[in-house]
């Protein structure tokens, strides 16, 4: 278990490296994406001006303030609250972020499924678990809005977070086929059936 | 007691703010136990992070967790309580839309075939609001809760047969429990609405999943599977944000209605870790807030 501060973007040697129970601190550049974010881009043809190659993307729809484009707010926005959103309804828009937009790390909660599984061993990504739920803590770890594009769908645009010290985040999806949420799985399967014969169910 | 309708829209502004920003005591209390239980390393960790934002959303002023949810009102009406019942929906409903252009806050809620979001919390039917009695003297109550959508997507309904028994609902609730994983922002408040109609059902398990910590179900029967199955998923590993560990759910809360003789429905319904609720109570002495 290592600790590794990436300073992004970042190349495919450096995230082949990342095992399952590592952690990570993200610096620099974070980018937002959501449901209608991925739709658009991979369902409805449309396309981003970002290059996001060697990027992280994070399941988010932030909370923002419309305020006067300044130095501070290069996007007219200023954050007001930003936090992450469930994973799991994203899946199938895993393997086209990796393969078609180049995003080698995808910050989220809940995990992804079997396919984004394979998309990070395919093209050498992983998934970054971060705790639901503490967007407030979350929040003081960005600096800044610092573009926006596709703002029409707002607010599930797809934002340019200017961030520091964003982390740390468990490593709970790796590039060799590791996943936290499969041992889990696992682990939760075999339980399943002593906890209900406690509970005084007879075996089906 | 006459109440004013101005009154409740500040109130129902001001409830859709604080209910994003202050976790209620028992939820706070319900964390200090699991942390205290907890075994699991990664756990402890995630538990501690939780916490940790609990303060931080405090100190910062700001809002628990991003997500604003679809905002729901219960009203709960006293006796001789004076009020003009149309305006007082509308009052709600202009009151949710100041906050999130106010505060602002990011509205969650779309139209669901255009997709399109007024960016105002509210539209056709929502904000969600419930309205009851009860004998309170003179006393008019309105709860505000964000229901966040990691939970609220993982909603369950089963139309078991009596034939299926008390143990088609033990199984049901633990397979549903396990189907949520981590997607549910574990620990969660486990909601089971058993018995009614289908759509009183579900609307147990919601009434369930949104209860106050520590209170228990009115009914013997309720609450003795309400600790059998608190202790039963906590057993489980599936551990906060789905990672592993013991702290599962704060509780399994369950509220129950008569049914048909046919009929053996069971729904769940779960809160995520931010148990966000807030309240506002109008007496004659004026209006005071909590949870």
């Amino acid at each position: 278990m290592a600790h590794y501060v990436m300073k992004m973007p970042v190349d495919e040697g450096q995230v082949r490296r990342l095992r399952v129970n590592d952690t990570v601190t993200l610096q620099r550049t974070l980018f937002g994406i959501r449901d209608a974010t991925l739709i658009a881009l991979f369902d409805r043809g449309r396309t981003t001006r970002f290059d996001l190659r060697g990027h992280a993307v994070i399941h988010t729809a932030p909370n923002v303030k419309k305020v006067d484009p300044s130095p501070q707010h290069p996007a007219g926005y200023a954050p007001v609250c930003i936090g992450t959103t469930t994973s799991d309804r994203m899946e199938r828009f895993t393997r086209p972020l990796l393969q078609r937009n180049g995003v080698r790390i995808v910050v989220g909660k809940g995990g992804l499924r079997a396919d984004s599984m394979a998309a990070f061993r395919e093209f050498g990504g992983v998934y970054l678990a971060i705790v639901g739920g503490t967007a407030a803590l979350e929040t003081t770890w960005i600096e800044r809005i610092e573009d926006v594009d596709m703002d029409d769908l707002n607010p599930e645009s797809l934002w340019e977070f200017r961030i520091r010290d964003f982390g740390p985040l468990l490593v709970a999806m790796d590039s060799h086929g590791a996943s936290l949420y499969d041992v889990v799985r696992h682990d939760v399967e075999a339980r399943r059936e002593k906890v209900l014969a406690d509970l005084g169910l007879k075996p089906r | 007691m006459k109440v004013d309708t101005k009154a409740i829209e500040e109130a129902a502004r001001e409830l859709y703010i604080r209910a994003l920003k202050i976790l209620p005591a028992d939820v706070k209390d319900g964390f200090a136990r699991l942390s205290a239980r907890e075994t699991d390393r990664t756990a402890k960790g995630v538990l501690a992070t939780m916490v940790t934002n609990i303060a931080v959303a405090e100190d910062t002023d700001n809002l628990l967790c991003q997500d604003t949810g679809i905002p729901i009102y219960n009203v709960t009406v006293g006796r001789n309580v004076d009020f003009d019942g149309y305006a007082l929906k509308q009052a709600i409903r202009s009151g949710c839309e100041r906050a999130t252009r106010e505060h602002p806050l990011r509205s969650s809620v779309v139209h669901p075939l255009t997709r399109v979001n007024e960016h105002t919390s509210c539209g056709i039917e929502v904000p969600v609001i419930h309205i009851d009695f009860s004998d309170l003297p003179r006393t008019l109550r309105i709860e505000m809760i964000p229901k966040g959508s990691g939970s609220e997507n993982n909603s369950f309904l089963k139309m078991a047969v009596p034939a299926d028994g008390v143990d088609a609902i033990k199984a049901f609730v633990i397979d549903c429990v396990i189907a949520a994983g981590g997607k549910t922002c574990p620990p969660t408040i486990v909601g089971v609405g058993l018995g009614g109609t289908s759509d009183l059902c579900i609307a147990l398990a919601k009434r369930a999943a949104t209860r106050e910590l520590g209170s228990r179900c009115s009914d013997a029967r309720g609450a003795q599977i309400e600790e059998q199955l608190s202790g039963a998923v906590n057993r489980l590993g599936v551990g906060p944000q789905g990672l592993g560990g013991d702290a599962t759910a704060f509780a399994v809360h369950v509220e129950l209605a008569a049914t048909h003789i046919t009929m053996n429905p069971i729904a769940v319904n779960m809160q995520c870790h931010s148990a966000r609720r807030a309240t506002a109570t109008f007496t004659p002495e004026g209006v005071s807030f909590g949870f």
